[in-house]
C-alpha cells in the first residue's frame, strides 16, 4: 500500500510540478516583458521568442538526459574495458568480430530481418484484403489484431505450449508435436533443434506484429481511390488481378513504411529470445547478446559495443524517416 | 451474367474461408493457454488442451482396500468403495487384470481365481465378496475404463496470486505503469503545442531530432542510465523507472500530439488569439481538451508498452519481492516451474488480461493512434 502511496504522490508531484513549471514560468516572462507601457511591442517579440522554449525546456531535457546523452557515452564506453576505467581502443571491435557467438548472432538477425517483416507484411495485407470483404471483418480484425497487446514474455509462454515436447509414449500435449506424431512422425524437442527453432521464434514475432501490419495495410486500401478500381472492373480484370495490379501498387509507399517499422522492431528483439531459448542452442540475437555481456558478463566494454552495432543497424532507416518528416514538413 | 455470378460467390466462400482459417491460426495459441489456466495439473500433462471441452476416457487403476478391513455381512467377507474415490466419472467396463482391463461390462459378477465376486457399477462403486475370509496383505487392484466428465477448475489462479508471487508483481507493475503513462503526457503535450504552432528558429531541427529518436534502441541507453541513477543515487528505484519510461516515451509522444495538434483548424487558434488570449491559455483551454482522441491514444501506447515491458524494468528496477513486476516475475517462473503448465499458463493469463482488456475497451483509439504514428 506505501508503494500505491508513493505513486500516487508521485503522479501528483508530477502533474502538478508540471503544471507549476509551465504557469509560472509563463507568468515570469510576463512580467519581464510586460506587453504594455513604453516598450509593449518590443517586449512582446521578445516574449515570443522565449516562450517556445519554456514550453519545450522539459521535454527537451529529458530526451537529452535519457536519449541523446546515452548515445554518446556508449560510444565511448565501447573503446573503454569492461569497468569503463582503461581506453583499450579497437579492442572490443575487433574481440566481436572474431567472437563466435556475435557471427551467430549476424548471422541470425539476418534471417529475422528478412523473415519476419515478410511474413508479417505478407499475412497483414492477406488479411487486410481479406477481412475488409467480409461482413464479421471488424471481429476478424480484432482477433488477428490482439496478440498487439499481449506481452512478448507473455507470447513466449504462450507459444512455448504450442511447441512444448513430451517423450514418445506419452501424450503430446503441445499441438505441434500432437499434429507432428499425428502424421506418423518421432516427436520433436523443437527448440533445442538449430534453425528450425530461430524460425519458430520468429513465427511468434510475426504472430504479434501482423495484427500491425493488417491494420494500417487495412486504412491504405480503404484509401484507395473508387475510380481506379471501377474502371479496372470496366476492363475485365480479375479480383486477382484488381489487387495484385491495382491496389498493391497504389500502397507501394504504405507497405514499405510497415516494412521498416517492423524492421526496427526485429532489430531490438530481445524478449522472445530470453525467455525461450535465452540464446542457446544456436538462436542468440544481437540484443540479447548485449544483455548477457551487461548482466553475465559485467563487461559494460562489450556489451556497448554490441548495442553500438545494433545502432549502427538503425540508423540507415532512422536518416530514411528523419529525410521523409522534413520533406513532408515542407 | 450467370458465369460472372458464379465465379463471385466461389469468391466469397474463398475470402470467408480464408479469415476464418487466419483468425483460427491467430487465436488458438491464446486459446490454449486460457483452457490450460483453468485445468489442474493432471489433466494437463494427461491430454492435450484441445481435448480438455469433451468427456476424457481414460483407464483407471485402483487398489481397493486390504483384506483386513473386509467386513462381515450376511455370511459374506465384505469390501466396498468407490474408484473415483467419490469424484465424477463414469465407469464403462472394468477389469480385474492388468492384461484386460476392460473385460467385463459394468454390472457384472466377475469371479476371481481366488473365488472372490467382484462387481463395479457405472458409478464407480465397486463390492468386492467372498465367503472365506480373504487373504494376503494388500488389497485388490481393479482395472476400469472410464469417462470423466470435462472439468474446470478456478484452483490455479488462487494458487498464482499467492503463492507464486504474481498476486504482488501485479501490483508492482501497476505502480511502475500509471506514473509512467500519466507523466509523459502534460510535457509531451506543451512540447507539441509549441513545435505545432508557435514560429521560432530551429524548430524544424527539432522535429527532425525527434523522429530520429523515435528509433534510437533502448539497448544503447541501458548501460549509460543505469550508471548515472547509480552516481546520482537513484540507483534501482521506482523514481528511476517512471523517468527512464517517461524520457523513452517521450519522442512518439511528442510525434503524435504534434501531427495531430497541426492538423486542428487554424482559424480557432487565430481567432482566440485576436480575442487576446495568451498561449498558456489557448493551449489548456482550446488544444488541450480538442486533443483528447491523440492523448488518448498515445496513453493506451504508453500503458500497452510500460504495462508489457521487460527489458527496462529488468534493467531500472531490483529483483526483490517489493520491485519485481509481472513479465520478470513470469520470466523467472518460465526458468524455475519449466513443466508445470498449470502454474505458468495462469500467470501468463493474469499478466495479459489487463493490457486485453485495456485492448477491446480502446481499440479505436489504438488504431487511430497506430494510423498517425507510422512515420509516413
Amino acid at each position: 500500500m506505501e508503494q500505491f502511496g508513493m505513486a500516487a504522490v508521485t503522479i501528483l508531484i508530477g502533474v502538478f510540478g508540471c503544471v507549476c513549471y509551465f504557469f509560472l514560468s509563463n507568468m515570469a516572462l510576463d512580467r519581464i516583458y510586460p506587453a504594455t507601457g513604453p516598450n509593449a511591442g518590443r517586449n512582446i517579440n521578445r516574449a515570443n521568442q522565449i516562450r517556445p522554449w519554456l514550453f519545450m525546456f522539459p521535454a527537451l531535457a529529458l530526451l537529452t538526459i535519457y536519449l541523446v546523452y546515452p548515445v554518446f557515452v556508449s560510444i565511448y564506453l565501447s573503446f573503454m574495458d569492461a569497468t569503463g576505467t582503461h581506453f583499450v581502443g579497437t579492442d572490443n571491435y575487433t574481440w566481436l568480430f572474431a567472437d563466435d557467438k556475435f557471427r551467430e548472432s549476424m548471422v541470425n538477425n539476418a534471417l529475422w530481418l528478412v523473415f519476419v517483416p515478410a511474413a508479417s507484411t505478407f499475412f497483414g495485407l492477406l488479411a487486410a484484403a481479406v477481412t475488409d470483404r467480409i461482413r464479421w471483418g471488424n471481429f476478424a480484425k480484432a482477433m488477428i489484431f490482439m496478440p498487439m497487446a499481449i506481452s512478448f514474455v507473455g507470447a513466449a509462454v504462450i507459444w512455448k505450449l504450442v511447441y512444448e515436447y513430451r517423450p514418445d509414449g506419452q501424450e503430446q500435449i503441445g499441438i505441434l508435436n500432437a499434429v507432428w506424431t499425428g502424421m506418423g512422425r518421432e516427436a520433436q524437442t523443437w527448440l533445442t533443434s538449430p534453425v528450425i527453432n530461430s524460425f519458430l521464434l520468429m513465427i511468434v514475432l510475426v504472430w504479434i506484429q501482423t495484427g500491425f501490419a493488417m491494420v494500417i495495410l487495412s486504412a491504405a486500401l480503404r484509401g484507395i481511390p473508387e475510380e481506379t478500381i471501377e474502371a479496372s472492373i470496366l476492363d475485365g480484370a480479375s479480383p486477382l488481378q484488381i489487387f495484385m495490379k491495382i491496389k498493391v501498387p497504389q500502397i507501394w509507399g504504405t507497405i514499405l513504411v510497415v516494412w521498416t517499422t517492423i524492421t526496427i522492431t526485429v532489430l531490438k528483439v530481445f524478449d522472445i529470445v530470453l525467455t525461450m531459448t535465452n540464446g542457446q542452442w544456436g538462436t542468440q540475437v544481437l540484443a540479447n547478446l548485449m544483455f548477457d555481456w551487461m548482466f553475465r558478463g559485467n563487461d559494460t566494454g562489450r556489451a556497448s559495443t554490441a548495442a553500438i552495432v545494433i545502432m549502427l543497424m538503425v540508423t540507415p532507416i532512422m536518416i530514411w524517416n528523419v529525410r521523409n518528416a522534413a520533406r513532408e514538413a515542407r | 451474367m450467370e458465369g460472372i455470378v458464379g465465379t463471385k460467390s466461389r469468391l466469397v466462400w474463398a475470402v470467408n474461408l480464408c479469415a476464418l482459417v487466419l483468425v483460427l491460426l491467430w487465436t488458438f495459441p491464446t486459446f490454449g493457454l486460457l483452457v490450460s489456466s483453468f485445468r489442474d495439473r493432471d489433466q494437463i500433462s494427461a491430454s492435450g488442451w484441445w481435448k480438455a471441452m469433451f468427456p476424457a476416457e481414460a483407464s483407471v487403476q485402483y487398489r481397493a482396500a486390504g483384506p483386513d478391513t473386509a467386513k462381515l455381512i450376511d455370511g459374506l467377507y465384505v469390501i466396498e468403495g468407490n474408484i473415483f474415490d467419490g469424484g465424477p466419472g463414469e465407469v464403462t467396463a472394468f477389469g480385474t487384470s492388468i492384461r484386460e482391463p476392460g473385460a467385463h461390462i459394468v454390472g457384472t459378477d466377475v469371479v476371481t481365481d481366488d473365488g472372490e465376486v467382484v462387481t463395479v457399477a457405472g458409478s464407480g462403486d465397486f463390492r468386492i465378496s467372498s465367503t472365506a475370509p480373504m487373504e494376503g496383505t494388500r488389497g485388490m487392484r481393479i482395472f476400469a475404463t472410464s469417462v470423466t466428465p470435462a472439468k474446470f477448475t478456478f484452483e490455479n489462479y488462487g494458487r498464482v496470486m499467492g503463492a507464486e508471487g504474481i498476486g504482488r508483481a501485479f501490483l508492482n507493475t501497476m505502480t511502475v505503469s500509471i506514473p509512467a503513462t500519466v507523466i509523459p503526457i502534460l510535457v509531451a503535450a506543451f512540447a507539441a503545442y509549441a513545435l505545432a504552432w508557435m514560429e521560432f528558429p530551429g524548430r524544424a531541427l527539432i522535429v527532425a531530432l525527434v523522429v530520429g529518436l523515435l528509433v534510437v534502441p533502448l539497448q544503447l541507453a541501458l548501460i549509460p542510465l543505469l550508471k548515472m541513477h547509480n552516481e546520482i543515487g537513484i540507483g534501482k528505484s521506482y523514481i528511476g523507472i517512471w523517468l527512464a519510461h517517461t524520457g523513452f516515451g517521450l519522442p512518439l509522444a511528442i510525434y503524435l500530439l504534434r501531427n495531430y495538434m497541426i492538423g486542428l483548424p487554424r482559424e480557432i487558434i487565430e481567432s482566440a488569439r485576436v480575442d487576446g488570449a495568451t498561449d498558456f491559455q489557448i493551449f489548456l483551454k482550446i488544444i488541450l481538451p480538442l486533443s483528447f482522441p491523440a492523448l488518448a491514444s498515445f496513453a493506451i501506447f504508453q500503458f500497452l508498452w510500460t504495462w508489457n515491458d521487460l527489458l527496462v524494468a529488468i534493467v531500472f528496477l531490483g529483483n526483490s519481492e517489493d520491485q519485481l513486476v509481472m513479465t520478470g516475475q513470469l520470466k523467472n517462473l518460465m526458468g524455475s516451474r519449466g513443466g508445470d503448465w498449470e502454474i505458468l499458463a495462469t500467470s501468463a493469463f493474469v499478466t495479459i488480461a489487463v493490457p486485453l482488456v485495456v485492448f477491446f475497451a480502446m481499440q479505436t483509439y489504438l488504431v487511430r493512434g497506430l494510423l498517425a504514428g507510422s512515420v509516413k
